[in-house]
């Protein structure tokens, strides 16, 4: 890592402002800077790096260390726009140089075929925007492939009858499997579906100067002390810095971002880390700043040009909020798991992966094993609903179950329902004085029964491997989201989708737009893979572009 | 309990290896969100340094007694050592002085009404403490339900489960009840059912 960080003074001409240092802005950040363009990040998060990261539950679940935090960013949440929404966190995403990808579990699942082309084979939905996206999986595997190998993912190609077809293998081999995934397996076995390894953006070997995975378990919610875990700050943001071209401004949170009389952007305010308000001149922006923060500040930045938001004249930015539905049961074996040791999830199962007419409802999804709860959350609400909560009984099941628990979890589709969104609320303001993200979500009733058919999968299984005892809360409906997807949709059409199949936007030649927000459809579960080989084919359009002259930059 | 995987030269302490890994890399950077939790833990530090008895800094002393009585009914002391011995009552008292100090006003409110109540028991009890376990348990039964009961409880396990530099879990005491295992290090095979694992495909 260079230790000289590159600091552009007031008067360097940038090229790019990209808006986020997350799972898409760190890769677009090295592919420019590569490029050889000058790059400035803004990232509304601190820079912490392997040494700030600790195994410390307290602080990184309850005190939010690498997250959002709900005291200096409040949102609001309602079920419907006739509600009055209420201060209540609702959305989690990561709030640091890296973004979500520091603290992510690592599910790398690419989307199939079938996950770019519902509208076409399932037909029109009533009451949703369900589509096709304006381009193919075939268009996008280059880029999976090229995302696995840039930033190292572990797996095993052709392990599951299911899998989309790929141009290269995993860089890497699967991770070893777990108690949970032998279980996973076995009661796959026995109910004629497949277990396969799954796709982990953990290294399992040593991979371009980064050490292998320790099997410390402590991925999700933390950073990876060794640099195992294929953040976008373990990988791409260091070889983004060492280019010289490219700074990274940390604790810079983003208010608006400025246009021309001609509707052109010219740069962003922001306020750095002592509050104090900059303008950071740009050629073109680049706008990654997550499916909550992405629309929010699209929002804040409406003009006379632009009253509806920037980019906003088909009405869509913040619509068609999707979540991903989860759904699971868990269960206590005879012999410790210790499931804590090593990563979240050694093997993945596909089998319901598709919708199925025959079950009445659109939706389909993935289930997988693992008992991703740490001390103090076990102890807390981890028991079985029918537990006591306090007592010598208590104690004595908190002994018996933390290492015999496992839970089964499926991850479903969201359909795009126009009414779920991001707006800016009316009345509750963050500590910068600037709108809440006030959230509206109420899942759609197609998206409840594909998470009531995969609770009752995800019982079938751990009874078919051999549980003692299997507990499950109801199905209810979702008010905290943390893949967060859909509210700037990419399409052909200026009037349906907020930017374009190259991530421009329609309304505005030099705004750029890549995160979850530019999905179409929600997928199954696992969102990352998808937006990180987005970000690389958006950049290999933006520098196309850019070459060619095409930006249109005011400046 | 499940026994670690590795032999003791292969046990790396947290701090050395920190150490170790990352020389030469940037200094550390403030956590500047957290400063109520980085509170708690410095204090926590000063107290663990300290030769005189710990202080508390919100409850009187009790107070203290009380609310430890509390949480030795809430993980009781049998064959393994409890909140009590966890020492959660020192977490306790430096949450409500630092993170949680929200919270403070919901404890002495409910721990008035507690008290109250306490005092209208047969035979008038001056203290929690000085009841026998089962009348102990039928009291807490009949808050189990109320703000302050939930307050003390998960104080309770938080401090029992937290790292031991918030002051409570001392030596590990909730982690060793519960089989978890702080490690930088593990080496498959993890737990029983990956032992000797072959694919069955």
């Amino acid at each position: 890592m260079p230790d000289e960080q590159t600091r552009f003074d007031a008067s360097a001409e940038i090229d790019f402002v990209i808006i986020g240092s997350g799972a898409a802005g760190g890769i677009i950040a090295r592919e420019l800077s590569v490029a050889g363009f000058r790059v400035v990040v803004l990232e509304q998060g601190p820079y912490m790096k392997e040494p700030d990261f600790e195994h410390d539950e307290l602080k990184y679940m309850r005190g939010r260390a690498i997250t959002n935090d709900y005291k200096r960013q409040p949102n609001t949440f309602r079920r419907t726009e006739k509600e009055k929404a209420k201060v209540q966190p609702a959305v989690i995403y990561g709030r640091q140089v890296g973004g979500g990808t520091v603290h992510f579990t690592g599910n790398y699942w690419r989307f199939h075929e079938i996950d770019f082309i519902e509208r076409t084979r399932w037909g029109a939905i009533a009451g949703t925007g369900f589509d096709d996206w304006p381009i193919t999986y075939a268009e996008l595997e280059p880029y999976y492939t090229k995302t696995e190998w840039e930033l190292g993912v572990s797996g095993l190609a052709g392990a599951s009858p299911f899998d989309p077809p790929r141009s290269r293998p995993y860089p890497l081999p699967p991770l070893p499997i777990k108690s949970s995934g032998v279980l996973a397996e076995q009661g796959a076995l026995r109910l004629g579906w497949h277990a396969f390894p799954a796709p982990m953006a953990i290294i399992s070997k040593p991979y371009r100067g980064r050490q292998a995975c320790l099997h410390c378990g402590f991925c999700e919610y933390f950073g990876c002390e060794v640099r195992a875990k294929s953040s976008t700050l373990a990988t791409v943001i260091r070889e983004a810095e060492a280019t010289g071209l490219c700074e990274i401004r940390a604790n810079s949170c983003v208010r608006k971002i400025e246009t021309d009389k001609a509707g052109r952007v010219t740069g962003v305010i922001y306020f750095d880390g002592d509050g104090g308000e900059q303008f950071q001149k740009a050629r073109a922006v680049v706008l990654c700043a997550n499916g909550v923060e992405t629309p929010r500040l699209l929002l804040m930045s409406k003009s006379n040009l632009f009253p509806q938001g920037l980019a906003n004249s088909s009405g869509k930015v913040g619509r068609y909020l999707m979540f991903n539905g989860h759904a699971s049961a868990s269960a206590l074996f005879e012999h410790p798991l210790n499931e804590f040791k090593s990563v979240a999830v050694s093997r993945v199962i596909h089998d319901f992966y598709d919708s199925d007419p025959k079950r009445g409802f659109y939706g389909g999804g993935g289930i997988d094993t693992r008992f991703d709860v740490y001390p103090i959350g076990f102890a807390l609400r981890n028991l079985p609903l029918d537990a006591p909560r306090w007592g010598a009984e208590y104690k004595s099941m908190l002994r018996e179950y933390y290492t015999r628990s496992l839970r089964a979890l499926g991850h479903t589709t969201s359909l795009p329902v126009e009414t779920n969104s991001v707006s800016l609320d009316p009345d509750v303001k963050d500590s910068w004085g600037l709108p809440a993200a006030r959230i509206t979500y109420k899942d759609h009733a197609e998206d409840m029964k594909t998470m009531k058919f995969f609770q009752a999968r995800c019982r079938e299984l751990l009874d078919a491997a051999g549980a003692r005892k299997i507990w499950y809360r109801p199905v209810a409906g979702q008010s905290l989201g943390f893949h967060l997807l859909g509210t700037c949709r990419m399409g052909n059409d200026p009037n349906s989708s907020v930017i374009d199949k190259y991530h421009r936007a329609h309304d505005v030649p030099n705004l750029f737009i890549c995160d979850g927000s530019s999905f179409v459809t929600s997928g199954r579960g696992q969102p990352t893979c998808t937006i990180q080989a987005l970000a690389f084919r958006a950049a290999e359009h933006i520098i196309r572009m850019a070459k060619n002259g095409e930006i249109k930059s005011a400046l | 309990m499940p026994k670690s995987n590795l032999a003791d030269d292969q046990q790396i302490s947290r701090r050395l290896f920190i150490t170790e890994s990352c020389a030469g890399l940037s200094s550390v950077w403030l956590l500047s969100h957290l400063p109520e939790i980085s509170a708690a833990q410095d204090h926590a530090h000063r107290a663990a340094q300290s030769a005189t008895p710990v202080e508390f800094e919100v409850f009187t002393s009790k107070q203290a007694a009380e609310v430890e009585a509390i949480a030795a009914q809430i993980i009781p002391t049998d064959d393994t050592p409890g909140a009590r011995e966890a020492r959660v009552i020192y977490f306790i008292d430096r949450a409500l002085a630092t993170f949680a100090s929200d919270e403070r006003e919901v404890f002495n409110k409910g721990f008035k009404q507690f008290q109250s109540k306490l005092g209208k028991l047969p035979g008038r009890p001056k203290s929690f403490r000085e009841l026998n376990s089962e009348r102990q348990i039928r009291l807490l039964k009949s808050i189990e339900k109320s703000e302050f009961f939930e307050l003390v409880r998960n104080l309770t396990i938080t401090g029992m489960f937290a790292n031991p530099e918030y002051g409570g879990n001392y030596n590990q005491t909730g982690w060793k009840l519960i089989g978890f295992e702080d490690q930088f290090l593990f080496k498959p095979p993890f737990g029983f059912y990956d032992r000797g694992y072959q694919s069955e495909k």
